[in-house]
């Protein structure tokens, strides 16, 4: 039976559920000149469970329903952050949804379950759990790529998404079936993350342990979207309406990293010398392919994708340093990249207009000229996704350099180095469309005058010169969170 | 005001830029003037320098430390010692000129121009000062990101290419720095360049950690073979942004070699002398010759710098060849001396003569020198300060140019004959390069139409070139001062090199 205590750990989740079915209900019934109340409530939601997350912040790390959901310092941190760029995609995609008849009730609510998903995902501490959390966050997102379902481009990229993450599942599911065998020969067997630390000490399968290791890295390679798992990144960044790409870009991968650190550190964390290079040559293939395609490509939200895998690739270079620096540096990068991730598709919501998506790269061209201020945002969230100091990114790029170092891997910290000067060539090239070329004719660049978006993008992307110049706190509570 | 003296020099004209932002395309003059009141304030402020720092005292003074992130150790701490004040003082004082040398040329955008001059100026003065290798770091790359603005939006035809090229290769070398920096971190546990200065290392990692270094501040001098982001960053760059650029960040190169390579690594900089030693006599002489041939005139001067700033490094490196040698001390200090002085000197001239070649822009828009001749006839005071800085370039005795050269060549001279005779090599090819381009330019009968109907320079632009022509005057006639300003920071510095790590 589930104590009071039990309910109380959970109670951002229980809110979250109980605000979203009534969400649901007020969608049915309500007109649809009445919608902009139910857009306010859905970013009001998110806020209130954000605060429900850091005042009930328990001290230690808790776990309710017999190990089931753990409540640790990592999962508040991920959780406040899913959410408040959730609040900030709900903002930014208002004009844009309206102006493509898109400002329907449903995509508050798939977005609420889709961060609910992320919620329980991070804070999994049984295989099950982490499933059910994978699968609700997972099942959202192909619904919400799918919005716009009259249109070609956006259900292709659905059906790849829901087919590929499908088999991405399955092969997470088949690791964790043989990991759970394996658990069971000379021992109990046992779903519990906590438990299964200790199996390579006393199973007698060690190999269909490794199996089972290789299978739930695969799957979550591919939620991460590293190489040679990324395939279906550029096509569902591309192809997904662009604030659903902004909660691929920025809440699934902070899930993503959730997922990562329980499945590996606390679940397999003994195996850590044997997952340590296969998530080596992860890092390093991401950051090959992402960096080096992302070069020729002129589709700005393509672009981007490319660049979410190169920057799973550095994310990749903390985990792959296996111990609680580099758990610390990873959940920086990821902390960092949802930010920018969010400030960069901000950007372009904010241009995008009814019949124009300002997905190319070149429609950015002379954008100074035309919105001096946007511009000067997406300099500032460019040069801080290339990682130049003194913003965020270059100090998130940093602190897993660090780490690779720290743990006696400098050639992986060498490789990441180097990428990151290919890297930078396709983020100046944005900033030299915007700056040095000259509006095209009839360019209608402007930024909506949508006052909400105006202010909360500008804030989004100055908090990367603001991170950048005092970025001491936020890398304590990620130290905090795992014990240093 | 002076405890926080050098904070505020960093943050004033960086503060200062945002409201000349605000002031708009559609406020230029406000925008020009208030630009101008914070490089004026900033300068004045820097005078203060002259008055807090004492030169005999040497050692870092001015001290400023916060800890900026607790968990990396990381402090906010500036300080400055004598080089560091020449440096700064360069800046403010070149800050004011290229202010006033775009006043009217800079007709795009002007607020945007003067924010990012502003804001390059404050990151300039925060390299100069930073104590914290993390915050050197920070600032050395920042300062590419209003370089990189400026010299692609005001820039030539090519600025596009030039500036990706500029970013990316600077950057490239930077890296290298960062990997090495965070090893130290590793060694260490802290970043505060005093503390990694005392750190004692392995000659393994001595080399390792001089590379990463040595590749990055090599791009930034530039030297030879990593310079040829150069002459392209400058032809393509607006005026004020080859000024800048020659006189100010150039120094940077030099500067972290100072900073970096002599105290970290001083066994393997020793050891390795001779490479850069041979890398400088190469930039001396092979590209005073590349500079002979050029067509365009501000390649010529480019290719000029590489060849001066050749200088530098090899004041520093023959320091390094002759301090552990018995008896060879003073010699050691004199190479380092000269190279200090050769370093403030070049900034002057160099930016004098981007100066001067941008005012015959303004006027004929081209820069090829074929395109001129006759000029002394249309333009006899610019004729003036032309000849003045082309002479200051090729090191005429009275002017600063010669006083760096001389003392290099000596110190050269007593580590080795032929180094000098390399080094010396350059008085020749200097003023071949320089008096032919005056001579192509200034002399001769006009040829081309529009050189006659080319107007004389006017009251602001003779203020610069007399304000860069006062500076060069002074430091060749009476370079006591300069040298007293640095003298125990020098000797200090040289001192350090001495000191077996190992």
């Amino acid at each position: 039976m589930p104590t009071l205590n039990d309910i109380l750990i959970l109670l951002p989740e229980f809110y979250l559920v109980a605000a979203a079915c009534l969400l649901l209900l007020l969608d049915a019934f309500m007109k649809p000149a009445q919608r902009p109340l139910l857009h306010w409530l859905a970013i009001a939601v998110l806020l209130v469970t954000i605060y429900l997350v850091i005042a009930g912040q328990p001290e230690q790390s808790v776990t309710a329903f017999g190990g089931m959901f753990v409540r640790d310092q990592v999962s508040e941190i991920l959780k406040v952050f899913a959410l408040g760029t959730t609040a900030m995609i709900c903002v930014y995609a208002r004009p844009y949804l309206i102006d493509r008849k898109l400002f329907i009730g449903e995509f508050y609510t798939l977005l609420i379950f889709a961060v609910l998903g992320v919620m329980l995902l991070v804070s999994a501490g049984n295989f099950v759990t982490l499933y059910l959390g994978l699968e609700l966050m997972s099942l959202s997102s192909y619904a919400l790529v799918a919005l716009n379902r009259d249109s070609k481009l956006p259900s292709e990229a659905a059906i790849k998404y829901f087919v590929l993450g499908a088999l991405a599942s399955g092969m997470l599911l088949y690791g964790m079936s043989m990991v759970y065998g394996a658990s069971g020969m000379g021992g109990t067997p046992s779903l519990d993350l906590a438990q299964l630390h200790h199996v390579m000490a006393y199973t007698t399968a060690p190999n269909l342990l490794l199996f089972g290791l290789i299978f739930m890295i695969v799957g979550i390679g591919f939620k991460l979207g590293a190489a040679p798992f990324h395939m279906w990144i550029p096509d569902v960044y591309q192809g997904a309406p662009t604030p659903v790409t902004t909660f691929i870009a920025s809440g699934s991968k902070l899930a993503a990293f959730g997922m990562a650190y329980r499945l590996l550190s606390s679940g397999m964390g003994d195996l850590s010398q044997h997952w340590q290079l296969m998530l080596a040559v992860l890092a390093v293939l991401s950051l090959a392919i992402g960096n080096l395609v992302a070069i020729v490509q002129t589709n700005l939200k393509r672009m981007l994708a490319y660049s979410t895998i190169s920057h799973m690739g550095y994310l990749l270079l903390g985990l792959a340093a296996a111990g609680p620096e580099g758990y610390a540096a990873a959940m920086f990068y990821a902390l960092s990249y949802a930010v920018m991730s969010v400030a960069a598709f901000g950007v372009i919501l904010a241009l995008a207009r009814a019949g124009f998506e300002c997905e190319e790269i070149a429609d950015l061209k002379g954008l100074n000229q035309k919105s001096p201020w946007m511009a000067f945002l997406m300099l500032l969230i460019m040069l801080s996704l290339a990682g130049v100091p003194p913003l965020f990114g270059f100090w998130a790029k940093a602190l897993v350099l660090e780490a690779a170092i720290h743990s006696h891997m400098m050639w992986l910290g060498i490789v990441g180095i180097v990428f990151a000067i290919i890297g930078l060539y396709y983020y100046l090239y944005v900033i030299k469309v915007m700056y040095f070329d000259k509006p095209a004719e009839g360019s209608v660049l402007q930024s909506k005058p949508d006052v909400p978006l105006r202010v909360v993008l500008s804030l989004n992307a100055l908090s990367l010169l603001v991170l950048g110049l005092y970025w001491g706190p936020l890398f304590a509570w990620c130290r905090h969170a795992f014990g240093l | 005001m002076f405890n926080h003296l050098l904070s505020l020099l960093i943050w004033l004209p960086i503060a200062g830029g945002i409201p000349v932002l605000l002031a708009g395309a559609s406020r230029p003059n406000l925008a020009r003037w208030l630009s101008l009141l914070v490089a004026v304030l900033t300068f004045v402020v820097s005078l203060f320098l002259l008055v807090q720092y004492h030169p005999d005292a040497g050692g870092m003074q001015l001290n400023e430390s916060y800890l900026w992130i607790a968990s990396w150790g990381v402090h906010y701490s500036l300080a400055v010692d004598g080089i560091s004040v020449a440096l700064i003082l360069m800046s403010t004082f070149v800050g004011i000129l290229v202010i006033v040398g775009a006043w009217q040329v800079i007709q795009d955008k002007p607020h945007q121009y003067m924010a990012a001059m502003l804001i390059l100026e404050g990151l300039l003065i925060g390299v100069f000062c930073a104590t914290d290798a993390l915050l050197f770091y920070a600032l050395f790359e920042a300062i590419l990101i209003p370089m990189f603005i400026l010299i692609g939006i005001w820039g030539g035809p090519r600025r596009v290419y030039a500036t990706l090229k500029f970013f990316i290769y600077t950057f490239f070398g930077s890296v290298f720095m960062l990997i090495a920096l965070l090893y130290l971190y590793q060694q260490a546990h802290t970043f505060d360049m005093a503390t990694l200065a005392a750190l004692p290392l392995t000659m393994q990692e001595q080399t390792w950690i001089f590379f990463a270094f040595l590749i990055a501040f090599a791009i930034k001098v530039p030297m030879v073979p990593v310079h040829t982001w150069l002459p392209d960053a400058h032809v393509e760059a607006p005026t004020g942004g080859s000024v800048v650029l020659a006189a100010v960040m150039l120094k940077v190169g030099t500067y972290g070699i100072l900073r970096f390579i002599l105290p970290i690594t001083p066994d393997a900089g020793a050891h390795y002398a001779w490479l850069v030693i041979l890398l400088s006599l190469i930039a001396i002489v092979y590209i005073g010759y590349v500079a002979l041939v050029q067509e365009d005139m501000k390649k010529l001067v480019a290719y000029s710098s590489v060849a001066h700033m050749g200088f530098v490094t090899l004041g520093i490196f023959i320091a390094f060849m002759l301090v552990r040698q018995p008896g060879y001390g003073d010699m050691a200090l004199l190479g380092m001396q000269g190279a200090m002085v050769q370093m403030i000197s070049h900034g002057f001239v160099s930016g004098a003569m981007f100066t001067c070649i941008g005012v015959m822009y303004d006027r004929l828009h081209t820069r090829q020198i074929k395109d001129y001749g006759g000029v002394i006839n249309v333009m006899p005071w610019f004729g003036f300060f032309y000849v003045l800085f082309a002479m200051a370039n090729c090191g005429l005795p009275g002017t600063s140019g010669f006083v760096g050269e001389f003392m290099v060549i000596l110190a050269s001279f007593s580590a080795s004959p032929w180094i000098a005779l390399f080094a010396a090599f350059t008085l020749v090819i200097g003023a071949g390069y320089t008096l032919w381009l005056v001579k192509r330019v200034l002399w001769g009968d006009i040829t081309n139409p529009h050189v006659a109907e080319m107007k004389e320079i006017n009251g602001r632009e003779t203020f610069v070139l007399a304000a860069f022509a006062a500076a060069v005057l002074a430091l060749g006639v009476w370079p006591q001062p300069l040298v007293h300003l640095m003298g125990t920071s020098v000797s200090q510095l040289v001192q350090q090199l001495a000191i077996h790590k190992i």
